[in-house]
């Protein structure tokens, strides 16, 4: 049965933090490479946590500042000011 | 370490300035000051549910927003600084890029259109700030393409007439009458068609396998507002899948309406969507996938993976999805195989893949195109190697509804063409599928005024019938058009590229 939720970000080094908080974060995420672009799948739910990318970068991060590398998604949303959620219901 | 200032957090932020700004007016009643958003039989108790999960408010989109276009004009800056139109794979990529500027960017001042109507038609705020949001976005699209391709304007034929020929080319018809059907629909309706049928579960397949495919051709110019837009579109989306869930929670009288709207929806982009297919099966010289699997990717995982997500309201899968899964192998060959024989009536140019573009195409989609396909594109080649190359001589029958020439066939059978009949007072209307014929018999009245172009152009309402009169009617050169070898774009390129290959090159004219 279909079940990934997904993001899509530019490849770009805005975005590394953010891809490489998200597969410490979610095990069961696939990361595909393709040119200018990575989409990573995740089956049922993808959560990505400021804490890690703050980590990742070793300094502050504002969870809306993905707009900036955000290509796509599929998912219902979540969204605070400490993790941005992709997640299917069913 | 200092203690910070108390800032307000997303939720209390996005509140104040959303239903926070919002009031009820007592001049005039609520209904008379948004008259348009109850006719269609949708029934909203409480416009306050409607919740944007990104809680963007308009501080934040001016901020993004700014440092998007700062981004994306440094590098267009860049594009034209350094001749980047040099540094594309192939000269006959920039078809792909013409068919954009010419089939898709005139989409995004529609679209601007639309939901400049939506900010102020529905009587809720937050949908309300989303859709001034959106409708913001599409002039940034429509004006940032515009920009990109105005360098390539500079070289290449087919990018200078785009805002005319929009109104007036025959294939143009296809994505115009798209828009068009939903601007005329109401609110709801053109929520539903742009924002989720075609944003949500369409148009990954446009801005993602595809501007990735620019990138992998070198055209930095379409990569970059390319991911800038669908930056964008990722709002756009969100914004679509929350009103549909939004009015399925409202009210169980909404379900009915709402899933034929997704019938029709689909569907009319699922067709609009085989020219992409087309584009990125033919247009692009380096391949990145094909339509087949990004279909497989986009649709048959990401797009059921949303509608057993759905499910829980009652929604079913669009009516037709099957037929669309069955025409994977087919529909892109199709598309260009008519393209190919029309492009004399275009401001574009065809040409028959190489040996190695056909046996990526064969290994792709396997015996049906080894059996149908190929055969007529080798007996083409042999057709122009002998001289004569092969153009139509009559104009299409298109469809009443999608408007795209009736090339297709029937879902289970590849061989035999698909024409579906439907007579309204007197008059019969030609449909390409069964997808397209339901459109027509829900709303015959709307369809049957569509303006169809090749009954224009016989009618000699455009220029007059003949090849040549319409073509100057559509301000398009001869040279514009037809066969891309030996083409006026072709032998610039090739110029190029015996200039890029001498060590004291000379600068290519501009």
């Amino acid at each position: 049965m279909a079940e990934n939720v997904f993001i899509a970000l530019q490849n770009n080094p805005d975005a590394q933090p953010i891809i490489e908080a998200i597969v410490d974060d979610n095990p069961g995420a696939v990361v595909n490479d393709s040119p200018g672009m990575v989409k990573i799948d995740c089956p049922k739910r993808l959560v990505i946590k400021r804490v890690t990318v703050e980590e990742k970068i070793g300094g502050e991060f504002n969870l809306q500042d993905i707009h900036l590398t955000l290509i796509s998604l599929s998912g219902n949303i979540e969204e605070d000011d400490d993790e941005f959620v992709l997640h299917w219901n069913f | 370490m200092a203690e910070k200032p108390k800032r307000l957090n997303l939720n209390q932020k996005y509140q104040l300035m959303t239903r926070g700004l919002d009031w009820e007016t007592t001049y005039q009643s609520m209904d008379e000051v948004f008259p348009y958003d109850r006719y269609e039989g949708i029934k909203i108790k409480d416009w306050d549910k409607w919740q944007d999960p990104f809680r963007l408010t308009m501080d934040a989109y001016w901020k993004y927003q700014a440092e998007k276009e700062r981004k994306l004009y440094a590098i267009l800056d860049s594009v034209a600084q350094n001749n980047s139109q040099l540094n594309i794979s192939d000269g006959r990529y920039m078809n792909a890029v013409k068919i954009w500027m010419q089939g898709v960017t005139p989409l995004e001042y529609a679209a601007f259109r639309g939901f400049a109507m939506l900010g102020r038609g529905f009587r809720g705020a937050g949908a309300r700030v989303a859709c001034q949001f959106q409708s913001i976005d599409e002039m940034r699209h429509y004006q940032t393409q515009v920009h990109a391709f105005s360098h390539y304007n500079k070289y290449f034929n087919g990018f200078n007439q785009y805002s005319r020929i929009r109104d007036r080319a025959w294939y143009l018809s296809i994505p115009k009458s798209y828009f068009e059907d939903a601007v005329s629909a109401g609110p709801f309706e053109l929520i539903t068609a742009i924002s989720f049928s075609f944003e949500y579960v369409l148009t990954n397949l446009l801005f993602m396998p595809f501007v990735s495919g620019a990138a992998y051709n070198g055209d930095m110019a379409t990569t970059t507002f390319g991911f800038s837009a669908q930056s964008d579109e990722s709002r756009h989306m969100t914004l679509g899948l929350e009103i549909i869930k939004f009015m399925l929670e409202q009210h169980e009288d909404n379900l009915p309406i709402v899933q034929e709207w997704l019938d029709k929806w689909f569907w009319r982009g699922y067709r609009l969507l085989g020219l992409v297919g087309t584009m990125m099966d033919y247009m692009l010289p380096k391949k990145v996938m094909s339509w087949r699997q990004a279909w497989e990717i986009y649709w048959e995982d990401n797009g059921m993976a949303l509608f057993n997500d759905l499910a829980r309201y009652g929604l079913r899968p669009p009516k037709h999805h099957e037929a669309a899964t069955k025409e994977k192998y087919r529909i892109t060959h199709e598309f260009w195989s008519t393209i190919y024989q029309f492009s004399h009536a275009t401001a574009l140019y065809t040409w028959i893949p190489t040996t190695e573009e056909l046996d990526w195409l064969s290994a792709e989609y396997g015996e049906l195109f080894d059996t149908v396909y190929r055969p007529r594109y080798e007996y083409w080649q042999e057709l122009h190697e002998k001289g004569e190359r092969f153009f139509q001589k009559r104009l299409p029958v298109v469809c009443n509804v999608c408007q795209i020439p009736i090339f297709h066939t029937m879902p289970d059978d590849p061989l035999m063409n698909c024409c579906l009949v439907s007579e309204y007072k007197g008059t019969k209307h030609q449909m390409c599928s069964q997808g397209c014929l339901d459109i027509f018999n829900r709303e015959p009245e709307k369809y049957c005024q569509a303006y169809i172009p090749p009954q224009q152009i016989y009618q000699g309402n455009c220029g007059g019938a003949s090849l040549e009169d319409y073509r100057k009617w559509l301000h398009i050169k001869d040279e514009e058009t037809g066969e891309y070898y030996g083409s006026e774009d072709h032998v610039m390129w090739e110029q190029w590229q015996a200039q890029a290959a001498k060590p004291t090159g000379v600068a290519p004219a501009s």
